[in-house]
């Protein structure tokens, strides 16, 4: 890493996110546009800690009745049954399908909240401008990047469930409150990952070199 | 800027935009929004969630975490969420959670039980949970009373509190073959059934309680009798065999009956916890209700075997009071037993004899009444019922001859006089018998005897010697007057045959009779028609 890497920043100049161009800012100043394919350009993404926090508390407070609400209603001749995401979990490591346990409790529960703490890691990192790490930090971004899409795991098997097992009166599955809010911790978390711009990281260190 | 573009000419220029300033961030109302869902979520879950409840029971057959449910009127009404065992490990605790509509049916007297397949004397339950499994069923109570906690209950409960009728109270002596759910008849209709049943605190009887539905509770009064209808009822008395039954089903499972005693006048339907006594039997509790009692004590010379308390005491063979009580005296001063039977006469019996129902029988009338009868001859006197069963009563009647005797009032209670049974009379009857033939002196009639057979040995001979006179002289003669009359008999018959010449004579004698007999009422017949005839003689026809 060189620390006195010439960026687009360090020499005033715009690089568009849609196209990558890199553009003087306008003489004018203030918002512009990029002049190959019109999109925004900013200098950072803009407002991207705020934007960022807020997709991360909503994803926080969703994540709560995401667990403890019901994802599954199944119901059968002889039985109502209710199921939780931890249950689910409970039901596969007592009925003895451990590997698939681990892998449910993994995708479901530790990916979504370690990824929602990974986003808080360095979200306050960024705003107290740490020059800690700033590798590692990069590198995990790119982790949270990279394994948003498979915390949606459990959505699916209860997606597809809920279509292919409707036998009226016989045996009946239904998404229940639990999956919505799940899903949208999930979304949310995704989105929160893509407001965040991972060039703040490196702000601090190239400062710390000047 | 930190520096200077070092070619600025190679590098675009961006398009400057309008400004446009914005003071909110509208990023935070996805939060907003989150914050809002999830808070309405919270609060949802939390009006959803009801009162949390435990009940213990003696069993977790049947019960399963998370899945048992509670159902009232077969509406779900919550779910058991946890069963453990109670710290003693005695019972079993289950929790459950309610709906919020099921705040209202935790009162103190709401009772829980588990409803599965159930065979019990008389119905078969619950085959619904052989396929959908066990759940708890609920009976909502009527208190008031708030309460979290519940004992469940073994067995579902015979009368759920929505069912119309009212709840007696009986005690009896004891509980027979009766058991919960017993039923209850009127006039052989089932119209209720046993609740519940306790042994007394003192261990002298047994208290049940009985339901009866509605509208056949308003016939239970206030001056109705029950009865253990229970089994056969067989019953072995003074007055014989008796063999009672109510129903097949109450013969199997036991019941009980009532009725209000016939002759009894309509009362006021009876309270709700009304307490009634369960007489053992119909009989018992039939018996018409007695108000006025008065005892007596009466001394019988004879053996008391096979009289037993509740024996009849009868007045000319009407029942008019019953044996309370059979004891023995001793006395040391004469050195003997004697046997009081304590027996009670219910005056008012004998005073609906006499008609006048309405005046109450005061004491001294009791007094001038029996002294007028013991006047008369009334004795007690102890008759066999049945000579069977050698079942004994006491009898009042009167004995014209016996010796005079009065009521001893100055005793308490007074003493009846009394005569010996008829029994005993036929005992010494038998002792006279045998004494007067005692005394007959049999050697004079011996003598006596002799010398009748000898004056009739001298008789027979004489006889002999006649009889021997007889046969030598009459008997020669007597066959000659025989053959005599055979002949006679002989031409007789001749004479009499139908070919013989008389007999043709006089048959022709007799047409000719008859000939004549027939020209005579010609005669006779025109003489009628034309007397005339007689003087001027026949007329010839008219031309």
């Amino acid at each position: 890493m060189t620390a006195m890497a010439a960026t687009a920043t360090r020499l005033g100049l715009l690089a568009c996110h849609a196209c990558a161009l890199v553009s003087r800012p306008a003489a004018a100043g203030g918002p512009a546009r990029c002049p190959r394919c019109g999109a925004h350009l900013h200098h950072r993404k803009p407002n991207s800690i705020g934007r960022t926090w807020a997709f991360l508390i909503a994803a926080y407070v969703l994540y709560v009745p995401a667990n403890l609400l019901p994802i599954m209603d199944t119901s059968s001749l002889i039985e109502f049954q209710r199921d939780t995401i931890m249950s689910g979990v409970v039901f596969l490591w007592t009925s003895g399908s451990w590997p698939l346990a681990g892998l449910v409790f993994f995708a479901s529960i530790v990916v979504p909240l370690a990824k929602l703490i990974a986003l808080t890691l360095l979200l306050v990192s960024v705003q107290r401008r740490s020059p800690w790490r700033p590798y590692e930090r990069a590198r995990l971004y790119r982790f949270i990047e990279f394994v948003g899409r498979w915390s949606m795991l459990d959505i699916y098997v209860v997606a597809i469930l809920a279509a292919l097992v409707q036998i009226q009166s016989l045996a009946t599955i239904h998404a229940g409150p639990g999956a919505i809010a799940f899903g949208a911790v999930v979304v949310l978390s995704m989105f929160a990952a893509s407001a965040f711009d991972p060039r703040l990281i490196w702000e601090p260190v190239n400062e710390g070199h000047d | 800027m930190t520096e200077a573009p070092r070619d600025a000419t190679e590098i675009p220029e961006a398009l400057a935009v309008p400004v446009r300033r914005r003071s909110f961030q509208i990023v935070w109302i996805i939060p907003i929004v989150a914050a809002l869902i999830g808070g309405w979520l919270a609060v949802m879950a939390i009006l959803e969630r009801g009162p949390t409840i435990r009940i213990t029971f003696k069993t977790a057959e049947g019960l399963e975490a998370g899945k048992t449910r509670i159902k009232y009127k077969n509406v779900d009404m919550g779910t058991v969420t946890n069963i453990e065992l109670s710290e003693d490990r005695s019972q079993v605790i289950a929790m459950a959670e309610l709906t919020p509509q099921a705040e209202g049916l935790l009162v103190k007297d709401t009772r829980f039980w588990v409803v599965r397949p159930r065979i019990a004397g008389s119905q078969i339950s619950g085959l619904g949970t052989l396929v959908s499994g066990s759940y708890i069923g609920v009976d909502i109570g009527k208190s008031t009373k708030r309460k979290r906690k519940f004992t469940g209950l073994e067995t579902p409960p015979i009368v759920t509190a929505d069912l119309p009728g009212r709840e007696f109270v009986l005690s009896g002596e004891d509980l027979g073959s009766l058991d919960i759910g017993s039923p209850v008849y009127l006039r052989r209709i089932q119209v209720g059934q046993v609740v519940a049943f306790a042994l007394d605190k003192d261990g002298n009887g047994v208290t049940l309680r009985i339901f009866v539905q509605s509208p056949y509770d308003r016939y239970v009064t206030v001056n109705t009798h029950f009865w253990q209808a229970s089994g056969i009822d067989l019953t072995l008395d003074a007055a014989g065999i008796k063999v009672q039954t109510e129903s097949l089903a109450s013969i199997l499972l036991g019941g009980i009956a009532f009725q209000t005693p016939p002759g009894v006048a309509l009362a006021a339907e009876a309270e709700k916890d009304a307490l009634f006594t369960l007489f053992a039997d119909q009989t018992t509790a039939m018996k018409r209700p007695v108000q006025e009692i008065a005892t007596f004590v009466v001394y019988f010379g004879e053996s008391l075997r096979g009289l037993s308390p509740g024996a009849p005491v009868d007045f000319s063979g009407v029942v008019i009071g019953e044996v309370k009580s059979i004891d023995a005296e001793f006395y040391p001063a004469k050195k003997e037993f004697r046997f009081p039977v304590e027996i009670e006469i219910y005056p008012e019996r004998l005073r609906a004899r006499n008609r006048k129902p309405r005046t109450r029988t005061k004491p001294d009338k009791i007094k001038v009444l029996l002294d007028g009868l013991v006047a008369r001859g009334v004795r007690a006197q102890l008759k066999s019922g049945n000579l069977l069963t050698g079942q004994l009563f006491v009898a009042l009647d009167t004995f014209p001859g016996a010796p005079p005797a009065a009521v001893d009032w100055s005793k308490s209670p007074p003493v009846l006089p009394s005569t010996p049974g008829a029994i005993e009379e036929l005992q010494v009857m038998l002792a006279n018998v045998t004494k007067k033939i005692e005394e007959i002196s049999f050697d004079e009639i011996g003598a006596d005897a002799r010398q009748a057979l000898a004056a009739l040995v001298r008789t027979l001979k004489g006889m002999d010697a006649l009889v021997l006179r007889l046969d030598q002289e009459v008997a020669p003669a007597a066959r000659a007057a025989l053959e005599g009359a055979r002949k006679t008999l002989v031409s007789t018959e001749q004479t009499l045959a139908s070919d013989a010449p008389l007999q043709q004579d006089l048959r022709a004698a007799l047409r000719a009779l008859t000939r004549t007999a027939e020209s005579l009422r010609i005669l006779a017949d025109t003489i009628e028609r034309h007397p005339e005839t007689l003087i001027r003689g026949k007329q010839e026809d008219e031309p």
